[in-house]
């Protein structure tokens, strides 16, 4: 993992990429839509979410491919290591680049919506937690199109129906503290899915690995 | 290491009965489905004239919904179709990874495409039914929404499996995905309700429909069995022509086409 992180630290735009397209998407809106704080601010936790969510899937077609291309995935998965286990930490470094980042920055957008101070805080845990989940499941589509030539579109096409639940809930759980609701419940949902996608998601990229590998 | 656990767990699956082997040949498959299809398409035939009719014209009006009412006896079993095709195509993936059966990545493979359409055909029917009962052609209601998700995740297994150039290698990729799909397919279902029941009251909800008196269900029952046997019918029908294309150099495939040109 600490692997990962130089590398990645040393092409900063690959990290950089998502951030400044996460910012594009977000100032769309307000461009198309309308500049009025006050629906802004009502659709502010669904443009957030959204942009979010694009912008994990954004560098995802990489996850593997320079190590499928120069032969270490490979080596990975004929040496002794769990699969599982290094995929885990090849996605964990991906989110520190990627999910924690767009954490950080979802508060500077959310106050360029006008969304209202006190979800602020709801809005960065359900990103906290939810983003995790977006780039366990998103590392299984990376894995199964990774041979392929053109399978960025594929992969959006693949994993896009699968992040449904964790938009609903992330967004719904923004939604509920705008509304002055508590939004615990749909925080810990999110929760439970990460908990189910940490050691499931893992196992099915191993085995999308293997097969996209091996044939 | 690995192989030595997937050997003795091979060993430990000799138990399966035998007809679950016998299913894993693709010659044998062919002439068992040869032996069905006509008793299959005859009962889907039979099944979905007798329910048709029965629908169309006998069957009463709707108290409320007058003979709008009457495409339920298509939309209800494309519905089911749809949600159980995709379920039959997520076995047979597994049963394709797990047994390295070929058969079973035929039926995954075939099953997509019909299950994609029954989707499609259950979507267009509840829009064209929503008209003239919602007053709108699509309401982001929650049983629409997973049925439409549904049909992205066929379109997902469609556009896995054409991409992937090496046909085994396709197989089982979309089986993985099939199954991650499954397993999210009720996680779905749920998230989708409680949204649209945060969102919108529940006023556009079929729950609330009358009881059906026997005339009316009859017949839908008539309409769901011939949608399976029709499906099986299609899917039999679609394996067939993909074995045969598979196995064009096997010494069976030969035989049988040049008796049958002969003929």
């Amino acid at each position: 993992m600490y692997r990962e992180l130089r590398l990645a630290a040393r092409r900063i735009f690959d990290w950089l990429n998502p951030l400044v397209f996460f910012l594009l998407v977000v100032c769309l809106f307000p461009l198309a839509v309308s500049p009025e704080p006050a629906l802004l601010g009502k659709i502010a936790p669904g443009i957030v979410w959204v942009a979010a969510l694009l912008a994990t899937l954004l560098g995802m077609d990489g996850l593997f491919r320079s190590d499928f291309e120069d032969g270490s995935l490979e080596q990975i998965i004929v040496g002794s290591q769990p699969i599982a286990l290094l995929i885990s930490a090849k996605v964990l470094s991906y989110w520190l680049l990627t999910g924690l980042p767009l954490t950080l920055l979802a508060p500077l957008l959310a106050l360029m919506l006008s969304l209202p101070v006190g979800s602020y805080e709801v809005l960065c845990l359900s990103l906290l937690i939810g983003t995790p989940s977006l780039c366990l499941i998103g590392a299984i589509g990376a894995a199964l199109v990774v041979g392929l030539r053109r399978g960025g579109v594929l992969l959006v096409l693949l994993v896009l129906p699968l992040y449904i639940p964790i938009l609903i809930f992330g967004s719904g759980a923004v939604t509920a503290s705008l509304q002055g609701m508590e939004a615990t419940g749909q925080l810990a949902i999110l929760g439970a899915f990460l908990a189910l996608a940490l050691p499931l998601a893992p196992i099915a990229t191993a085995a999308a690995l293997r097969i996209s590998i091996n044939g | 290491m690995v192989k030595v656990v997937a050997n003795a767990k091979a060993l430990k699956k000799q138990k399966m009965p035998q007809w679950f082997y016998q299913l894993g040949s693709p010659r044998w498959f062919y002439e068992l489905s040869g032996k069905w299809l006509p008793w299959l398409g005859g009962s889907a035939a039979l099944l979905l004239t007798i329910g048709l009719v029965w629908a169309l014209l006998f069957a009463p009006a709707d108290y409320q919904q007058g003979n709008s009412f009457r495409i339920i006896y298509l939309h209800v079993p494309s519905a089911f179709l749809a949600q159980s095709v995709y379920l039959l195509m997520a076995i047979a993936g597994a049963i394709g990874l797990i047994w390295k059966m070929k058969v079973a990545e035929v039926v995954a493979k075939c099953a997509a495409p019909i299950g994609a359409s029954y989707a499609f055909l259950a979507l267009v029917t509840g829009a064209i039914w929503g008209k003239p009962t919602w007053g709108a052609w699509w309401v982001w209601d929650a049983r629409l929404t997973s049925m439409l998700i549904l049909l992205f995740l066929y379109l997902g297994v469609i556009a896995l499996n054409s991409a992937i150039g090496d046909r085994q290698m396709a197989a089982k990729a979309s089986a993985i995905l099939a199954i991650v799909g499954v397993i999210n397919l009720p996680i779905i279902k749920y998230s989708v309700d409680w949204w649209n029941t945060l969102h919108q009251p529940a006023s556009f909800t079929l729950t609330e429909k009358p009881a059906m008196p026997a005339e009316m269900w009859v017949p839908l029952l008539l309409m769901v069995l011939g949608f399976y046997a029709l499906f099986t019918w299609t899917l039999l029908t679609r394996c067939r022509t993909e074995i045969l294309e598979r196995e064009r150099r096997a010494g069976w495939v030969c035989d049988l086409l040049s008796n049958s040109q002969i003929k």
